[in-house]
Order: C-alpha cells, then sequence, then structure tokens
C-alpha cells in the first residue's frame, strides 16, 4: 500500500498526475468534438450535396477504421502537414504539445460520432417547432440556439452520455504514442515496481470511480433536461 | 429506419454530377498516392501481412463467439435471474464498461503474467506453454470485453422478447429449456442483431490493442514497416483501407443476416 503513498518512494502523486492529464484530454476532446459535432451535423442536414458527401465520408471513414491507427494517422500526419503548411509561409516549424495533439487527434474521432448522435437527436426534433420558429422570423443562428438544440438535447444525451465514458476511455490510447497519462504513468509505476497487480487495480478503479461520477452527472443532467416533457423517459 | 433507409438510397440512387467529380478527385487521389508515394516495401512484407489478416480475422471470429456465449448467460442472469446471480452480472458489466480495455489488457498480462510463474504447480500444468505465450491473454481481455458490452445488450433483448409467447410457449407443454431453446433465445437475438453488427465493427477496432503485448495482427505488421523502413504513412494508409474493407464486409454480412430471418412489426 505504501506503493501508492503521495510522495516519491509511493507512485500515488504520478498516477493522480497521470488522472489530471487524462481528464484534460478527456474534456478538451470531449468539447471540440461537440462542436465539430454540430456544425457536422447541420453540414449533414441542411448543407449542399457536396458538403453531404464529404461528411459522409468523413463520418463513415472513422467509425470504420480502428481508434489506434487513427490516433498514429492524425498525431504523426497532423504536426507534418502543419508543419510544413508554416514553412511555406515563411514561418518556423512549431512543437505541438502532447496535450494538444491529443485533445485535438481524440477530438477528430469523436466529432465523427457526435454529428451521427446530434443529426440523429436533431431529426427527432418534431418539425412544428422548428417551423414555427421560422415562421416567426428567427435568423437561422437564433433559431439554433434557442429552439433547436435546446429542443434535441433530451434526445440527444444518451448518446452524448455513451460519447463522453467513450472519450474517457480512449485517452488510454494515447499511451502507445507515449503521451503520459493515466495508462501509460500506471505502466511505468508498475514496470518499474514489479507489482503490477496493485498499480494497474489503482489505475482500474480510477476510471470506474470517473465512469460512476460521470453516470450520476448524466442523470441528473438527463432529468433535468427532460423537465416538462410527457413521459418519455419512463416508456424506454 | 429512416437513416437506414437514406444510406440505401445514396448507395443506390443515380449518380449526381457532384458525385462524377468527386468520384474523378477520388481517383486521381489515389493515382498520385500509388505513383509518388513508396510502396516499394511491400512485396517483402507480404507473406507477413496475409498472416496478420489472418491473425486479426481470426482474433475477432474467436473473441466475438466466445464473448456472445458468455453474454448470454450474463444477460439472462441480469434480466430474470435471481438478485444472487444477477448482482454479479451487473457488477462485470458495469466494470468492464468502465474501464478502458487497453488498460484490462495490460493488467491481464502483466499482472496475471507476473504472477503465474510464482506458482510452481502452475509451470509444471499442461497449460504452462499457452500461459508463457501473449495470445491467451488477448483472447481472454477481448472476449471479456465483448460479454460485457453485449450482456448489457442482451438483457434489454430477452426483457423484450413479448410475454405472450413465453406463455403460449408454456400452454403448449413445452419444458423450460426447450422454450429458452426455441423461442427466448431466437427471438432475443433477432431483436439484439443491430446492435452486434455495431458491436462486432467495435470489437474488429479493439483487436489492434493485441499489438502492444505482443501478438503480431496486421496492425503490428505495420507497425514493423514503420520501424524498420523508417516509413511512416504509407503503411498506415494501407492498414486504414484493410480495415475499412473488413468493416465493409463484415457489415453486409450482418444485412444479409438481418434479412434472412423474417420479422414483422406491428
Amino acid at each position: 500500500m505504501e506503493l501508492l503513498a503521495f510522495h516519491p518512494p509511493g507512485w500515488g502523486g504520478v498516477l493522480l498526475a497521470g488522472f489530471v492529464s487524462s481528464l484534460q484530454i478527456a474534456i478538451g476532446a470531449y468539447l471540440l468534438g461537440l462542436t465539430i459535432g454540430i456544425a457536422g451535423a447541420y453540414g449533414k442536414l441542411y448543407g449542399g450535396p457536396v458538403t453531404r458527401d464529404l461528411l459522409g465520408i468523413y463520418t463513415t471513414v472513422v467509425r470504420a477504421v480502428p481508434e489506434l491507427v487513427l490516433i498514429l494517422l492524425i498525431y504523426y500526419a497532423g504536426t507534418d502537414l502543419l508543419n510544413r503548411a508554416l514553412a511555406l509561409g515563411g514561418i518556423d516549424p512549431v512543437d505541438i504539445g502532447g496535450l494538444t495533439a491529443g485533445i485535438v487527434t481524440l477530438g477528430f474521432v469523436q466529432g465523427a460520432y457526435s454529428t451521427e448522435v446530434l443529426r440523429g437527436a436533431i431529426l427527432a426534433v418534431p418539425q412544428g417547432q422548428i417551423e414555427a420558429a421560422r415562421a416567426y422570423g428567427m435568423a437561422p443562428w437564433l433559431m439554433m440556439r434557442r429552439i433547436t438544440l435546446p429542443a434535441m438535447l433530451p434526445f440527444a444525451i444518451p448518446g452524448l452520455a455513451n460519447l463522453w465514458l467513450i472519450c474517457t476511455k480512449d485517452t488510454a490510447l494515447l499511451a502507445v504514442v507515449g503521451f503520459s497519462e493515466l495508462t501509460l504513468m500506471t505502466r511505468q509505476a508498475a514496470g518499474a515496481t514489479k507489482a503490477y497487480f496493485t498499480f494497474y487495480m489503482a489505475a482500474g478503479a480510477l476510471y470506474l470511480a470517473l465512469t460512476l461520477f460521470s453516470n450520476q452527472i448524466i442523470g441528473w443532467v438527463e432529468r433535468r433536461s427532460r423537465r416538462g416533457m410527457p413521459g418519455v423517459a419512463e416508456g424506454s | 429506419m429512416a437513416a437506414e433507409n437514406s444510406l440505401r438510397a445514396r448507395t443506390l440512387g443515380r449518380i449526381e454530377p457532384h458525385r462524377l467529380v468527386m468520384l474523378a478527385i477520388g481517383v486521381v487521389i489515389l493515382v498520385v498516392a500509388a505513383t509518388t508515394m513508396r510502396w516499394n516495401w511491400i512485396p517483402a512484407y507480404y507473406d507477413l501481412a496475409l498472416e496478420g489478416i489472418w491473425r486479426t480475422l481470426w482474433l475477432l471470429a474467436a473473441t466475438s463467439v466466445l464473448g456472445f456465449l458468455l453474454a448470454v448467460p450474463l444477460g439472462l442472469a441480469q434480466a430474470v435471474g435471481p438478485r444472487w446471480l444477477a448482482w454479479p452480472a451487473q457488477t462485470f458489466c458495469t466494470v468492464i464498461r468502465g474501464t478502458p480495455l487497453l488498460l484490462q489488457l495490460w493488467l491481464l498480462y502483466y499482472g496475471l503474467g507476473s504472477l503465474f510463474p510464482q506458482f510452481p504447480w502452475i509451470r509444471q500444468s499442461e497449460l504452462w506453454p499457452y500461459l508463457r505465450q501473449a495470445w491467451p491473454y488477448g483472447v481472454l481481455a477481448l472476449t471479456l470485453s465483448f460479454a460485457g458490452y453485449e450482456g448489457e445488450v442482451m438483457r434489454g433483448a430477452f426483457a423484450g422478447v413479448p410475454r405472450g409467447q413465453l406463455e403460449s410457449a408454456r400452454a403448449f407443454g413445452m419444458r423450460r429449456f426447450t422454450i429458452f431453446r426455441r423461442i427466448w433465445l431466437p427471438q432475443a437475438i433477432h431483436r439484439a442483431l443491430p446492435t452486434l453488427a455495431g458491436e462486432t465493427v467495435l470489437q474488429l477496432k479493439a483487436t489492434p490493442l493485441v499489438a502492444t503485448i505482443t501478438v503480431v495482427d496486421i496492425y503490428a505488421v505495420s507497425s514493423r514497416v514503420r520501424q524498420d523502413t523508417f516509413i511512416t504513412y504509407e503503411p498506415l494508409l494501407l492498414l486504414a483501407l484493410i480495415y475499412l474493407i473488413i468493416t465493409g464486409i463484415l457489415v453486409f454480412l450482418f444485412k444479409r443476416l438481418e434479412i434472412r430471418i423474417p420479422s414483422r412489426l406491428g
């Protein structure tokens, strides 16, 4: 148990630091994914034919190729392309930190899933509500903010909740490209002390605690977003 | 259903002009990639790559089937079992779904793998030649993971079979196991089939993780190419294409299966 102590002979502090960076990446990637998802869902529903096809390719490819392969591709190709573009503009190459790279990579993957979840949710909003807003003369942006997004939320939350849980667990994949998040820290701690079971169990407990805590929050948000809706929740 | 229909309309529908242009751009990109990128490493790694693809498919098939067999009792225990069966099954599903697969894999491989050699009776048993290799741990981790996710799906599927069907089977004088085999399980599988297709694709996407514990699947082959020749993008792009093709075949097979089973939704 003293192996898990917070100060240097123990590895508890290192694990916690890894946990914090996992959380940072998960939150960042999730928000980026949501942004891409909202834009993507709007593009898929209301965009022109070319936009739709391009988005179709994006969601199909990302959802068919393993996250690990995508992470490697975006991680290597992304930094390389960015530096080449900067070189063309005559700017010195930058070294992208692991945090940014991780967020962008996972966010790109999350975006494809979010697009599909949000598209389904927007389709589930009764058309009359959107038509009424349009008849009222609302600008598209205002309509999105006041009507579509709030009205689709109850339909989107189960899917979005799943995505959040997937996102927290996908951060573990960044261990493979050498980003020091919880799983990689655990592996190093376990390798250094040979106490494999202790550390993997501890890391598992941390992830599990995050999941259970998230479930509580999600339940609360879901109940709140369904205020005033006749028992849709009880039916399913 | 709506999404499915629009997908079908999109794939079968007439080819629109902008799609022809996009197709042409796609072909140009493909030709440029084929001619300007470096592919001369392929002949040297051809055999290894085939072996890797075979191993990936084998892993996928074995772990999905084993995982599904495990998921049926898990789902049943949660749906109708007594509390002392339902509670452990639920805990198992929560733990599997709440922790990353990579961590589970490493826990089994490094954790169990470091515990086993300490016991002489394990080292002398006939299983030892297998326990020293990496793939049994990969199979075990992927199987448990599939069972955990699919157990939840089967719980819903078992609970969703209309009571009337089971009651009429009972009125027919069928024994409990016959009811389960003839009515309950087939109906539940039919209900779970669309989700099952999605879960199998997810399982395919989980298989490259075993490369981190030295099992040589197709992903591991591509990283070997990268390490040997310092060629980064080409093996990864080819790898992505291979996974796309396998996913396409999987989705196609499940569609065929779904069409073969007659269904009448009220």
